[in-house]
């Protein structure tokens, strides 16, 4: 290992560290104007030149804001909470592959943190570990809605991982691989996955919401019932952890969507624009951006067209429809592969 | 430097696993086996077997000890509403875990404590080799655990069931 | 209860039904994505809000606004202070305090008698226009301006300091005061006339 790979290496996670928390930030003006955009409205443009500063504003007043904890609250549990859930969302980033590889000095580098070879069953497992920032922060609130939107939380996102795990075998089985870079560099050009997987497609879309906990599948913190949900009790900073995590989950979901099923940063006659190695990186991360830009539009277009499931609704959807669908979705998978070779 | 980060996880493993059982708070004890889990995970990490980390973690993390947490938060279990058990139940628990212990300790004696092969040179642990020795060595007991699995949701479909 | 033979006013409403839905409709993405065309609709549809501070919303030439106190042609109060509109206001939001002219003040007052005090709630107005249809000397006149939000109460009465018009900025009010208006004003057959 030598020092310029360990400064690339460092250079890159945390550029992305903060590309997330600065994408995180814009994702909640974005979200409010285009709320206000499908209402008819204009959304926030008082803070700086269409609103442009808002995010600035609202960081700033979460951090004057008062710093309360419950009184029978337990206290390490409590801030350990909004930490996990921010640590677990900032932590998928690292097995993304952003774009292709770099040449620096005369050495070659991909634009990725870390090329596990298992990387999308890291994804995985990262996110099955983010139910416990919400379930110990609600349970450490002491207070019954905290604790039932924590409770409706954990079910709704461990009913959710099966689909989208099976979801995710068909498209594992159709690539032979669990590497990210590798399942994107076999999109190459237009061979998008999602031609072969459209069903795969649609369940992973739903479940991923589900995961991000965004209407229609906002219940852990369903406003009308459970106040705020698992954050009831969190004012300023910490709170502002649990609403940057859902933005930077959904960030990384939408890469995750756009690697898996629309090629990345992979895009159509990339090889007849005859464009230098290096600038057809450049490229390839400015359209894998656009692409995440896309689906985070799409979120935010759902959450802003549906309206919220019931509770038993959402159990049915997950378990009676959304399982048996991916489990059909991978057998046919497995027999086309098996026909095929 | 592996072999530091091997006693930090050794050390914070048998903490937590210490803390499990001492730990009077329901949840503290299921936090303190999830902690463990992680541990176990970092281990098989430095094993160089990410596939069984990552799935560890998905499987025990991510979804059992959820549940288990879910169960006890749900159950509101209080410090006051604990009993005493019997004194013939405590010292059955007593005789049956020093009897365990006898065989740990006894199969620990027995074993040669030398690695045949280093992991973190072989790849043993990657899914590949993994997947070749699951499906090709050892296909039967696989099967066989995957019966065992189907008959588990059979019944746990029947149970849940309103007759 | 049937209610076939109720007639729908907006003739807008719908019969609701209870039947099956069929497998397409079971599916639900061709209504969802049927409501996502809708949403996708507006996003591209002119805004509804208007930017307060810098456009204003148009008002109407006969828009009633906060009251004005005017002044004749020579910068006289044309106030006698008779309480027509306070009898008028059906708010109850006007009261006034009569005063005779003093020698020397025929500059300031039009008549013997004036208003030395005149004041409106504007928290209690309903902004009718029944005073200025009363007044009987042209003084009490509504304007297209609007009654400033405030902390207190106390700050809504308004005395003549906000309800005369200045001398040097004569306020406009001939939208309001039309031949018309003018022309029912001066007919005999009204109470207020006599």
């Amino acid at each position: 290992m030598d020092q310029q790979f360990i400064i690339y290496k460092t250079v890159l996670a945390l550029s992305i560290m903060l590309i997330s928390l600065l994408v995180a930030m814009y994702s909640t003006l974005a979200e409010r104007k285009l709320a206000a955009f499908f209402q008819d409205r204009l959304g926030p443009d008082r803070a700086g030149p269409f609103g442009l500063l808002q995010p600035l504003a609202d960081g700033v007043k979460l951090f004057f804001k008062e710093e309360f904890m419950p009184a029978s609250a337990n206290k390490f549990l409590y801030i350990l909470g909004p930490s996990i859930t921010m640590l677990v969302a900032l932590l998928t980033s690292a097995v993304i592959p952003w774009g292709d590889s770099l040449t620096i000095n005369g050495q070659t580098y991909r634009v990725q943190v870390a090329d596990v070879n298992i990387g999308i069953l890291y994804v995985f497992a990262v996110v099955s570990v983010g139910v416990y920032g919400i379930m110990i922060g609600g349970w450490a609130s002491n207070n019954k809605y905290a604790l039932l939107g924590a409770i409706r939380a954990a079910s709704q996102m461990i009913s959710y991982e099966l689909a989208m795990g099976l979801s995710i075998i068909a498209v594992i089985m159709m690539s032979g691989t669990l590497s990210l870079q590798e399942i994107v560099d076999q999109q190459k050009g237009f061979n998008w996955n999602v031609w072969y997987q459209p069903l795969g497609f649609i369940i992973f879309l739903i479940c991923a919401l589900a995961e991000c906990n965004r209407a229609p599948f906002d219940l852990p913190e369903c406003e009308t019932e459970l106040v705020g949900g698992y954050h009831t009790e969190y004012s300023s900073m910490k709170l502002g952890f649990y609403l940057f995590a859902e933005y930077i989950n959904m960030f990384i979901s939408a890469a995750i969507i756009s690697a898996l099923y629309f090629g990345g940063y992979h895009f159509p006659f990339e090889d007849s624009l005859g464009l230098s190695a290096n600038m057809l990186t450049i490229v390839g991360m400015v359209v894998f951006f656009i692409k995440i830009t896309f689906f985070g539009f799409v979120f935010m277009w759902i959450r802003w067209t549906l309206p919220r499931f019931r509770y038993d609704q959402l159990m049915g959807l997950g378990w009676k429809k959304l399982i048996p669908l991916a489990i059909f979705n991978m057998v046919i998978t497995g027999l086309i592969v098996r026909l095929l070779n | 430097m592996k072999v530091y980060l091997f006693y930090f996880l050794c050390i914070l493993a048998l903490y937590s696993a210490l803390m499990v059982v001492i730990s009077r708070k329901p949840v503290h004890n299921v936090l303190y086996l999830t902690l463990a889990m992680f541990c176990i995970a970092g281990h098989y990490i430095l094993l160089n077997a990410q596939f069984l980390a990552v799935v560890h973690i998905i499987v025990y993390a991510g979804a059992i000890m959820v549940l288990f947490l879910f169960t006890v938060m749900l159950l509101n279990l209080n410090n006051e509403s604990e009993f005493r058990k019997p004194a013939l139940v405590q010292l059955g628990a007593v005789v049956a875990g020093g009897l365990l212990m006898l065989t740990l300790v006894g199969v620990l004696k027995q074993t040669d404590m030398v690695m045949t092969t280093d992991p973190t040179t072989t790849q043993i642990g990657l899914v590949k080799n993994l997947g070749k020795v699951l499906y090709n060595d050892f296909l039967l007991p696989f099967e066989v655990s995957s019966i065992l699995f189907l008959s588990a949701m059979v019944g746990a479909v029947l149970l849940g069931k309103k007759d | 209860m049937d209610n076939s033979n109720v007639q729908s006013l907006s003739g807008r409403s719908k019969v609701v039904s209870d039947k099956k839905l069929s497998f397409v409709e079971r599916l639900y993405l061709p209504a969802i994505f049927k409501g996502m065309v809708i949403t996708l609709k507006h996003l591209l549809k002119r805004k509804a809000t208007i930017r307060y501070p810098e456009t204003k919303r148009e008002f109407s030439d006969i828009y009633r606004g906060r009251h004005v106190l005017k002044r004749d042609d020579q910068g006289r109060e044309r106030c006698t202070a008779c309480g027509l509109c306070a009898v008028a206001c059906p708010a109850e939001a006007i009261t006034m305090v009569a005063a005779e002219r003093k020698a020397g003040e025929e500059h300031l007052y039009r008549e013997e008698k004036y208003a030395e005090k005149y004041e409106i709630n504007m928290l209690r107005c309903i902004f009718c226009g029944l005073c200025e249809e009363a007044c009987p000397k042209e003084s009490i006149f509504l304007t297209t301006e609007i009654v400033k939000s405030d902390f207190l109460r106390d700050r809504f009465i308004y005395g003549k300091d906000m309800l005369v018009e200045p001398i040097d900025k004569p306020i406009d009010i001939s939208k309001r005061q039309t031949p018309a208006v003018l022309a029912f004003k001066k007919e005999k057959n009204r109470k207020h006339n006599d």
